[in-house]
């Protein structure tokens, strides 16, 4: 696949705020706030996932009143409740068709997703992927915390097997879903994943999804206290998490783990000559040559399928977090609304009369 | 007409007042396509018409086969007529098969028009011919003409180079030639219309067009087919106007386009292909100059979904499915319910249940539309009574969404969607102003004097809550499917709040104004009204009003009347039903309609119901009539 785009496609992947009124008043997180309170059990990581949202949405300097957050079911889903945006808590799995519709209908909106691993990947499944592989202008947020939490515990679809919960007593039987690789699969143009308790890091990967043309999905590792505390808890604690999560930047070698002489990472993702796996390697051993680059804005999906598998599963181990995918690729609702000019710019404006009127017709007379 | 054609015939002319043709073959052979031309021959010619397409829900059902067989029947006539006609006068059949599925439709002294080229042996015996019926006298006492229709077809073909099968594809043409000399047709449409379908395979089109004239000139030539017929136009029949002839599916469409001009909305379409729905998608995507948007979702959820995110966002929402699709959205209905969004569901009703049968009309989805969802979930429901009406019902079924801020059901049904009629094309102008206003401002002041927006904050006339859409400054509000305090529209568990909010919900919905309901119940000669009531509901109204008609000629006495209200019922429907001792209610399904009306009513409404994927009959249905009458 050509790296890039032809010309009218760029245009058909405009800025994704490009038609979003902006605002001349200064915003702050406060401005963010709705009056309910919030009711997620108390530690709970939401939270966290709240203050970064409200924290951050200032930036984009977007009039309030044209950001929409469609949500789904289950304990992320009562996020557009404290924001004081548009918003919609619909029901289980649909928000991502529901957004769709608006975002169609709606090029001056701001329209983000909030859903959960329950609402996304397992009810929901369907209107997840047709959005990714649509590529409508919406963000979505996939709180991941790898467990039932409204409905009070059972395992979800990215639960590790053999997960004793109240529904899998004996363990759970289901090989889990990895959402990063589930939506480079379903052809996604953006995908990231972030942790909750990271607000910078949170933060980072919001700016760049806010800014890509089309469907970003971000998959945050969220900490449910109450039914699955301390899931990530390896990513999450200082000296663990240097040897367990490959921060990603683009452009930058793909380094981790205690730093190295050169002050990067003392490991390295390289990959196999021989069987085209990745591979990680010890920097002082194996040398910088062959380090792979993280290149998010390959056209092939590769790299970024490949590194979405290196985590260990069980201890999360190698956990890759950042943006793996950022291509171009024409918009949903900007294509639509061409087709629309194009139909007025060969039959001119409907006329309804004449629409009524057809071409066979006769007359009665008095 | 061109020269070939026009030569002055010396055969006889005969006149006729009506006829009904049904055409059959396979489901290849173009039946659809043959009917449909001369359907559009004959609305040109001014008679009024009726139409019922038939064909198997496979595309293209194993050849010469009972189950593949598909047939378009067409009732015309000098007069206003309402359905297609319960018994053909003509049959074009193909091929055995279309013989055999259709000769117990036939009264004794019809004619037979048979393709005797496909009567070989093993084609007859697939169907169980042992003997051919064309010799072996089971045919008597019917007009048969026996023509070697692909012979005929391929001969006058063969100087355009097509393979005989490719020339024997033209043989429906033929057919639609010969039929249309046989009724003095008008053929310039058809010309037309197969020059402009095969534009770019001029050679096709001109052997479709040659294979026309050729069974035009066969039965001009031909000693076989000793007369021809003429039914004069229906001028009496016709109020003034300019008119067209239209399916309910086309009427359906216009009028969702309509209603987005009229309402000032862009219409936004979301919906998954489905039989017998379809159509409406096909037809709305093609008119983008409209402002349309039309979304083929990844299922019937999806096509909702996204038909309600629209009208959040301000756009006129319609999503378009038949029966099985409606289960699906079923959880998204409710949600409507609860979001109060104005949001059209088109229900093009099928046999059920489960897939049933898809290319076959049924109005068994009557309660599903009524209760099907969890809680209280009240939806109004509009049905279109002909195919031309569906335009209107569209209409009135926008005017009630966006007035009362709900989803509304539109139930239309596999009948009215294919069939046709002629339509009188209204003007722009006679058509209902349907603009709504979303919401500019606040809408409530609280104690401390500041105001508010209060999304849940009512009309107190039509207890409809604000449309305030995303783009609005000052309006920002949550919506969703959790209970919501009144006006607020927070989330609240109390529970008067929910008593309240179930009960202003339905008492929203039980007062949506709708029309009375008219009763045609002309007096007797004794100066008194009748004492039967018949009265149903959507595409039911042609077949009862034939019915109602013949019984009225033969001197019974009966009242007729047509709900297309039937969420929320006429004010005065209780008091019309107790104003007579019987009341019949005919029903394409098992009493679905009979016993709304019983319970709501507490009369003793009698179903008539059938349920074989076909309208009633007018003569069955007369005679239903007539022992309410005489036993009554």
């Amino acid at each position: 696949m050509a790296d890039v785009l032809a010309q009218g496609d760029r245009e058909r992947a405009p800025h994704p705020l490009a038609l979003v009124p902006k605002t001349e008043v200064k915003q702050t997180a406060k401005d963010f706030k709705s009056d309910q309170e919030v009711r997620w059990c108390p530690g709970c990581g939401d939270y966290a996932v709240l203050a970064a949202v409200q924290g951050f949405m200032p930036e984009l300097g977007l009039a309030r009143e044209n950001i929409v957050f469609v949500s789904g079911i289950g304990c992320s889903s009562r996020f557009p409740y404290y924001l004081s945006t548009y918003g919609m808590h619909s029901i289980h799995g649909r928000a991502p068709a529901i957004a769709t519709g608006l975002a169609a209908a709606r090029s001056d909106l701001s329209v983000w997703v909030v859903t959960g691993d329950g609402d996304a990947l397992s009810i929901g499944g369907n209107h997840l992927i047709h959005a990714l592989r649509r590529n409508v202008n919406l963000k979505i947020l996939l709180f991941n915390n790898r467990i039932y939490g409204l409905t009070k515990g059972q395992y979800s679809p990215t639960s590790e097997p053999g997960k004793l919960t109240k529904s899998s007593p004996m363990g759970s039987l289901d090989a889990p879903f990895n959402p990063v690789s589930l939506a480079i699969g379903a052809e996604a143009s953006f995908v990231a994943r972030t942790v909750d308790s990271d607000r910078k890091h949170l933060t980072e990967v919001l700016r760049a999804a806010a800014d890509h043309p089309g469907t970003a999905l971000v998959e945050i590792y969220q900490n449910c206290n109450i039914f699955n505390d301390g899931a990530f808890e390896v990513l999450k604690d200082r000296e663990q998490a240097q040897e367990a999560v490959i921060r990603l930047q683009h452009g930058e070698p793909i380094r981790f783990g205690l730093p190295a002489e050169d002050g990067l990472g003392s490991k390295g993702v390289v990959r196999d000559p021989a069987s085209g796996e990745l591979e990680v390697v010890d920097v002082a051993e194996h040398g910088t040559d062959g380090i792979l680059v993280h290149d998010a804005h390959a056209q092939s999906p590769t790299l970024a399928f490949a590194l979405s598998r290196i985590a260990d599963p069980d201890t999360l181990h190698q956990t890759p977090i950042g943006v793996l995918r950022d291509v171009r690729r024409p918009v949903y609702e900007t294509l639509m609304t061409e087709q629309l000019e194009t139909a007025v710019h060969k039959n001119g404006k409907g006329d309804l009369g004449s629409l009524l009127h057809g071409n066979d017709t006769w007359t009665v007379a008095g | 007409m061109t020269q070939q054609v026009s030569q002055e015939s010396a055969k006889e002319v005969r006149r006729l007042d009506r006829v009904i043709i049904r055409f059959a073959g396979d489901s290849g052979d173009g039946m659809q396509l043959t009917g449909d031309r001369f359907t559009s021959e004959t609305a040109t010619f001014g008679n009024d018409l009726s139409t019922l397409p038939n064909f198997p829900a496979e595309i293209r059902a194993p050849a010469g086969t009972l189950p593949g067989v598909s047939s378009f029947q067409l009732h015309f006539a000098d007069h206003d007529i309402l359905t297609p006609g319960d018994a053909p006068n003509v049959l074009v059949a193909m091929n055995p098969a279309a013989l055999r599925a259709n000769i117990d439709d036939l009264p004794k002294g019809a004619e037979i028009i048979v393709n005797t080229d496909e009567f070989a042996k093993r084609a007859m015996a697939k169907v169980g011919y042992a003997t051919s019926p064309l010799e072996d006298g089971s045919l008597d006492g019917y007009r048969v003409h026996p023509v070697p229709l692909t012979t005929l077809t391929v001969e006058a073909l063969k100087e355009y180079d097509l393979g005989r099968k490719e020339a024997a594809r033209s043989k429906n043409m033929f057919a639609l030639g010969l039929l249309s000399w046989m009724y003095n047709r008008p053929v310039e449409g058809t010309e037309r219309f197969l020059r402009t379908k095969f534009a770019k395979k001029p050679q096709i089109a001109e052997a479709n067009v040659a294979a026309f004239r050729a069974g035009w000139n066969f039965g001009e030539t031909t000693e076989d087919f000793a007369v021809s017929y003429e039914v004069a136009p229906a001028t009496k029949a016709f109020p003034t106007g300019t008119y067209r002839n239209i399916s309910g599916n086309l009427a359906l469409s216009y009028g969702l386009v309509a209603a987005s001009q009229q309402a000032d909305l862009p219409l936004f379409l979301g919906s998954y292909p489905i039989t017998p729905a379809s159509d409406i998608l096909h037809e709305l995507s093609r008119h983008k100059n409209f402002g349309v948007r039309t979304f083929q979702a990844e299922d019937e959820i999806a096509g909702i979904g996204a038909a309600l995110g629209a009208a959040f966002g301000g756009a006129l929402g319609v999503t378009t499915t038949s029966g099985p699709g409606v289960a699906l959205k079923s959880e998204t209905i409710g949600l409507a319910v609860s979001l109060e969004l104005p949001l059209l569901i088109v229900d093009i009703q099928r046999g059920g249940p489960s897939t049933g049968l898809p290319t076959k009309t049924e109005q068994a989805d009557l309660l599903q539309a009524m209760y099907g969802r969890n809680g209280e979930a009240p939806v109004p429901i509009v049905a279109p009574s002909t195919p031309g009406d569906c335009f209107d019902a569209a209409l009135e079924a926008t005017r009630i969404a966006l007035t009362y801020r709900t989803p509304v059901f539109l139930l239309s049904d596999g009948y009215l969607a294919n069939g046709s009629e002629p339509w009188r094309i209204p003007e722009v102008e006679e058509l209902p102003d349907l603009r709504t206003q979303f919401a500019t401002g606040p809408n409530h002041t609280l104690e401390d004097g500041t105001e508010a927006f209060w999304p849940y904050k009512r009309d107190p006339q039509t207890l409809a809550r604000p449309w305030a859409v995303p783009g609005t400054p000052g309006l920002e509000h949550r919506i969703g499917g959790i209970e919501k305090q009144d006006g607020t529209g927070n989330i609240s568990y109390d529970p008067a709040n929910h008593e309240h909010m179930v009960r202003t919900r339905q008492a929203k919905i039980d007062g949506i104004e709708v029309p009375d309901l008219a009763v045609d119940d002309p007096e007797g000669p004794d100066g008194a009204g009748a004492r039967v009531l018949v009265i149903g509901w959507g595409s039911t109204y042609g077949p009862i009003t034939a019915a109602v008609r013949r019984v009225r000629r033969a001197g019974g006495q009966v009242a007729q009347a047509h709900l297309r209200h039937l969420n929320p019922f006429p004010a005065n429907l209780g008091e019309v039903l107790r104003g007579y001792d019987r009341v019949v209610v005919p029903e394409m399904n098992l009493g679905q309609l009979s016993t709304l009306l019983r319970a709501r009513f507490l009369v003793d409404a009698q179903p008539h119901t059938q349920v074989n994927g076909m309208p009633f009959k007018a003569e069955q249905l007369a005679h239903v009539l007539k022992e309410a009458i005489d036993h009554g």
